[in-house]
This record gives C-alpha cells, structure tokens and sequence, in this order.
C-alpha cells in the first residue's frame, strides 16, 4: 500500500529512465542523503565519525570499484589492496611534488593512475578466466606492495618508510593533515563518494555496463554479438582500479593520515571482496551495504564482551572475534547467497502488497 | 648497454663460476618446493572432487599442526574433549536408531578420539594417529555444516565459504592451543650432510622422501582402491558420478579427510622447520602460483609446479634479488606464474579449455 508503482505514469523517456521511477524510492535516497549530510555532521561525535563512518565510506567506494569488476563484469580480482596502495602513493606523490593542487584533482589523478596500473595488471584476463584470474591478480596485490616497500623515491626517501598526509586546505578550510576536523574529512569522503557511486550506478546502465554484464554472463557469446572482450574487459579493469585508487587516495588522506605500505596488505583485498560478495555481486546498493556490514561486526565484536560485562583477555578475545567473523561470513553466505541487495530486493516485494497480502 | 650485462650477463657468470654452490641453491629450491607441492596438492584434491577452491587449505595447515603440537604437550583442553565427546555421542545414539553401521563405528571413533586426546604428554604416533583422526571429524563437519547447504551455488559463493572456514579455524586453533610460538620436534635430525661438495640438510632430504612417499601412496590409492576409482570417477564428471550411484557425500568427505592428512604432513615439515605459529596458515599464498602453474585439477601439475617455483624463487633471489633490493621471494613466484599463463592458460598439465557458446 505504502509502497507501490499504483498511479505513476511514466509519460516521457526521461521518467522511463530514471534511476528511481518509483517515488517512493526518490524519497528514501532524498532522506538518506539529508541524513548523511545534515545530520550525521551535527550529531555524530568524532570517535564515530573516525573509526565507523569514515572507513565505511572509503570501503564503500572500493568495493564498488571490485563490483564493476567481479559483480558486473565478472573478473574476480584479489589485487584491490594493491591497486589502493597505488592511489594512495600517487595522491602523496602528486600533492607533495604540486603542493598547490587541489586536492579533488589529486584524488582524481591518483584514480587515474591507478586505472592505468589496473589496465596493465588486467591483461591477462584476455588469456585466463575465473580462479586462474583471481590468482593471477594476487601478482598485483604482491608486486605492488613490494614496490611501494621498497622503491624509496614512493615515499620521499623518508627513513621511516611511511607516507604522511601534509595539511591541505580547500575553501578554507583544513581537510588533510593532523589539523584537519573529523567533521570537515567526512564531507569530503561524502561529496566524492556520492559522486563516484552516481557516477557508477549511471555507467552500470549504460552501453559499457551492458557490455560488461554480457562479458561476465558468457564471453563468448557476448564476443559474437559483438562485444570486443579487449575493450570491455581492460575498461573494467581500467574503471575498477580508478575506483579503488581514489578510495586508496582517501584511505591515506582523509582517514588514516599516515601510512605504510602494510596497510594495503592482501587482508584489505579479502575484506573488500567480503563486502561485495555478502553485499551482493552486481549491485551498487549492495556495496555501500556490505561495506557497513563488514566495517560495523569488527567494532560491534571488539565492544559486544564488555556491554554485557564480560572480561575476556585480549587476545582470547581477539581469537573469538576471528572465529565469530567466519561464522558470520558462512552463515550469510548460506543464508542469502546472493547478498543483502536480494535481501532488500525481497523485501521490496513484500512491501509492494504489504499490509494487505491478497 | 650496462643495465642489460647485469640483468642478462653476469647472474649467469656468476651461476658458472661457482657450480657447486648454484647446484646446492637448485637443490635446496627442489627441497623447499616439494613442501610447496605438499600444500598444492591439498588444494587439488578438493578441486578436482567437488570443484571448490578451497582457500581453508592453509588454515587446514596450521590447525593440524597446532593440534599436533598442543597433543604433544598438554592434551585437548576438558572442554574441547567434552564437546568432541559429546558430539559423538549424539552421532552414537542417531546412528544406532538409524542403524548405519559405519556411522556406528565412525562416532565411537570419535568417542575414543576424545578420551584418548585428553591425556596430557602423548607420544608421537599417538598424537599423528588422533590429529589425523581430528582432521577426518573437521572434514564431515565441513561437508554437513557448510558444503552441503551451498550445492549448487556459483564458484566464487564457496570460495568465499572457505574463506570463512579459514577464519574459523584460524581462531579456534588459536583459542584452543594459544598462539604463541611452539616448536615442534618429531625426532628427524637436522644436521648438515656432505652430498658430492655440496652441504644439504638431512631434514629437507627426509621431507622430499616423506613427500615422495606421500604423492606416491595418493596415486596408489586412486588407481587401486574403489574409493579412488569412485573418486577419479566424480573427478571426471559429477553427474554421470552420481547417476552410476556414486555417494557424493561420502566422497567429498573422504577428500576433504585426504586433504586434511595431507594438510597434516605439510604441517608437519614446515612446523618442524620454521616453528608452528599463525603464519602458517600464510602457507596457502605460497601455494597459488604453485596451483596455477600446474592447472587446479592435475596432481602431476601440482608436484612439478612446486619444483619449478621453489626452484625459480631461490635462484631468482640469490642471483637477480640483489639487482632489486632483495625480498622478491613474496612475489616472484606469482609473476613466474603469471608469464607462464599467457602462453598456456590452462598451466602445465591442466585440462585443455574447451569453450562452446
């Protein structure tokens, strides 16, 4: 009753093609993102907004980047670590050789970078398919991470090794740095996330994301249609790793301010991939929800012990958080193979005829 | 000009001048990659049978060598022992209404596996015979808990299950026996021997002989056995398997039970070389490139896939890591693979791909 097509024509091509032809639907993203920028700022305190929502929009991104790639186009990729590491690494070498650019153009060129690091990593994927591909862009993730450790020139020949985000204003104000507000990190983190995901969503209807869609459901078939695999397959390749490099850049930049390369070691790759996977595989909405999934049970595990008063040693706990995160990701998976965007999909059925099922 | 002589010319000149010593890298290399072999050929067990890639393989590493180490030396924890003793009581008590003999013996097994395994201090063969057995009890778990919900499911759906199972392991091995770092010592001595000038390890010896042994024994057991050929049988095609009244359950446990005994031997080798400690379970990185370059269903791939990576990682490290400031070892191995893909994707002895619309 609350939630349904009933009365709304669509009397145009414009209405035909809308994101959200429903109305109901264009409410529900006008509140989301009245929350996300309105309240979440004024309410939210500055632990929450460093160590839950931040991450979670980063992630966010990241795993949108690997959908494109693995949901959509089909091409399993274990180098999302890896191809963060090179944002990040581009965004610092960028801003510290150009101080005065301006950050947005840093991120974007670092995803630039990144897309064409992705584009030579995706190679061969027009040789090689499925778990021989996975394994294949682990190269990436390792190589990488090696060459980022090891070639001083990534890291300004600083003798700690560390990238360290400078302080960088925009309009004024503090966004990078150790100066920078929690406050003024998030909007950005938003502004570019919201944007990019836009961005995708609108790539995922159009003539590339079909392409994609017609690579990953059968190569071949889509090759005889003509689909040019070498196009479609290196422009997810290209386009995934853009989206992961801006979310490595933000990962250094906005979130954790000082890094090395450690922190894009093969366990980011695997969390991204969880994210996509229990979020569901070829599904925008799904990455943003298995991103807030996959970076919430962590935080909700590390402090469950001590809201119900117990006592636990630290590392048995750290051992229990392990183990209940593996059950977690098997139930979920046994549960909703295809994610929580088949969740919400269901439920959007139900609520069609609800509360009056006949 | 330069660059090229020391990247093309002088790791070469430098592998003539000294022949014992570059004989001495392969052969330690050979040694090293049968423990990679070891690791792969987990892996290829399970994906050849039920065709899941099973990440776990690894964490199956860790956690048989860990409760080797933990039997040795302080017996299963009382309420680990209580839960596996009570596990196989329920199973006792359903298989004895349902009158399955094998089931009957199976959950006695376990019954025993927990009385025996509460003991502290056991002797060696004795701890084998009930870790191998606890691999065995993890491998029916496995099928009942996660495989046989997800029949079905698309490739990279189980993938991501043993995912879970790795952490799954990863924790409880260390919830239960700690997670510092235990040594393991199962009486095979290290020293030093002289082989025509050039000084090896008996230890590493030993274990190329075990492995040897091991792969040797698998093959037998496939040609020989009715399991094997039932297995060989599900390898080749599930459906006709099934329809010629194969068991697939009973099979898929009897794989992941193969490949927890041999996660058991690896376990063993690396536990004794380098200690047992969490990054063991890393032993699965170290594996992949191994996988793909021998092709996930072929055994002879696997084996000849170690030798070749652990051959090329030492020699590509002692001779051109230099050039590059060392540690190529993490990657080396992938790129190796990797190359080796582009001319034949389907790795060594993997099937030929044969696609049709």
């Amino acid at each position: 009753m609350l939630y349904r097509e009933a009365g709304q024509y669509k009397t145009n091509y414009a209405d035909d093609q809308a994101i959200f032809p429903l109305k109901q639907d264009r409410w529900l993203m006008a509140i989301a993102l009245v929350v996300a920028f309105v309240v979440i700022p004024l309410t939210s305190s500055e632990y929450m907004l460093q160590a839950v929502i931040i991450p979670f929009l980063i992630f966010a991104l990241a795993a949108i980047g690997l959908n494109l790639l693995a949901g959509y186009c089909g091409q399993i990729s274990l180098g999302t670590g890896g191809f963060m590491a090179v944002g990040g690494y581009a965004a610092y070498k960028f801003t510290t050789s150009f101080p005065d650019l301006n950050m947005i153009v840093v991120f974007l060129l670092s995803g630039i970078i990144a897309a064409f690091v992705g584009i030579m990593f995706g190679v061969p994927s027009l040789r090689i398919k499925g778990f021989y591909l996975a394994v294949a862009t682990l190269a990436a993730q390792f190589f990488l991470q090696w060459l980022f450790n090891k070639v001083a020139w990534f890291y300004n020949y600083n003798p700690s090794g560390t990238i360290t985000a400078p302080p960088r204003e925009m309009f004024g104000v503090m966004i990078t740095g150790p100066n920078a507000s929690a406050e003024a990190r998030y909007m950005v983190t938003l502004v570019i996330v919201v944007v990019l995901a836009l961005v995708a969503k609108n790539l995922t209807r159009g003539h590339i994301g079909r392409s994609w869609m017609a690579i990953r459901d059968m190569d071949i078939a889509a090759e005889i249609i003509g689909i040019r695999p070498l196009h479609a397959k290196l422009s997810a390749f290209a386009i995934s790793s853009f989206y992961c490099g801006v979310s490595g850049a933000m990962f250094v930049f906005l979130w954790l301010g000082s890094v090395e390369t450690e922190a894009f070691a093969i366990t980011v790759s695997f969390q991204v991939l969880f994210m996509v996977i229990i979020g569901g595989l070829g599904s925008i909405l799904g990455s943003f929800i298995g991103a807030a999934f996959i970076t919430a049970v962590p935080i909700l595990l590390t402090n469950a012990p001590q809201f119900f008063g117990f006592n636990m040693p630290i590392d048995l706990q750290k051992h229990f958080e392990v183990m209940i995160f593996g059950v977690l990701i098997i139930f979920f998976v046994i549960v909703e193979p295809h994610g929580f965007a088949r969740l919400w999909q269901i439920t959007k059925e139900k609520l069609r005829l609800w509360p009056f099922p006949y | 000009m330069e660059v090229l002589n020391t990247i093309f010319v002088l790791p070469f000149l430098d592998m003539a001048d000294s022949p014992i010593f570059f004989a001495e890298v392969v052969v330690s290399g050979l040694l090293t990659g049968v423990l990679y072999s070891l690791v792969a050929l987990g892996f290829v067990l399970i994906f050849k049978a039920s065709g899941v890639f099973n990440f776990a393989q690894g964490a199956m590493v860790l956690f048989a060598a860990l409760t080797l180490v933990g039997l040795m030396k302080a017996g299963l924890p009382l309420w680990a022992a209580l839960a596996l003793g009570l596990g196989g009581a329920y199973s006792l008590i359903k298989n004895l209404q349902q009158g399955s003999r094998n089931g009957v013996l199976l959950s006695g097994a376990v019954i025993a596996l927990a009385i025996v395994g509460s003991f502290p201090g056991l002797p060696i063969w004795m701890a084998l015979i009930i870790t191998a057995g606890l691999m065995v009890v993890l491998a029916v778990a496995i099928e009942k808990l996660v495989l046989r919900p997800l029949v079905n499911q698309p490739d990279i759906i189980l993938f991501m299950a043993t995912i879970g199972i790795t952490f799954i392991l990863e924790g409880f091995g260390e919830t239960v026996w700690g997670s510092d770092i235990h040594r393991l010592d199962v009486g095979i001595p290290d020293v030093p021997i002289d082989v025509a000038g050039m000084l090896l390890s008996t230890f590493d010896m030993w274990a190329a002989a075990i492995g040897a042994a091991m792969v040797a024994g698998l093959a037998l057991f496939f040609r020989y056995t009715v399991i094997g050929r039932a297995l060989r049988a599900v390898a080749d095609d599930h459906q006709a398997a099934l329809s010629v009244g194969i068991p697939l359950k009973t099979i898929w446990i009897v794989v992941w039970s193969v490949a927890g005994i041999v996660g058991l031997v690896a376990g063993i080798m690396w536990g004794t070389k380098s200690g047992v400690q969490f990054s063991l379970s890393l032993i699965a990185l170290k594996a992949l490139p191994v996988l793909i370059l021998g092709g996930f269903t072929s055994i002879p791939g696997a084996i000849v896939g170690g030798l070749i990576i652990g051959v090329g990682e030492k020699v590509a490290e002692i001779y051109w890591g230099p050039l590059v400031g060392g540690a190529i070892e993490n990657w080396f191995a992938y790129m190796l693979a990797l190359v080796f893909l582009l001319f034949r994707p389907q790795g060594l002895f993997g099937e030929k791909i044969i696609e049709r619309v």
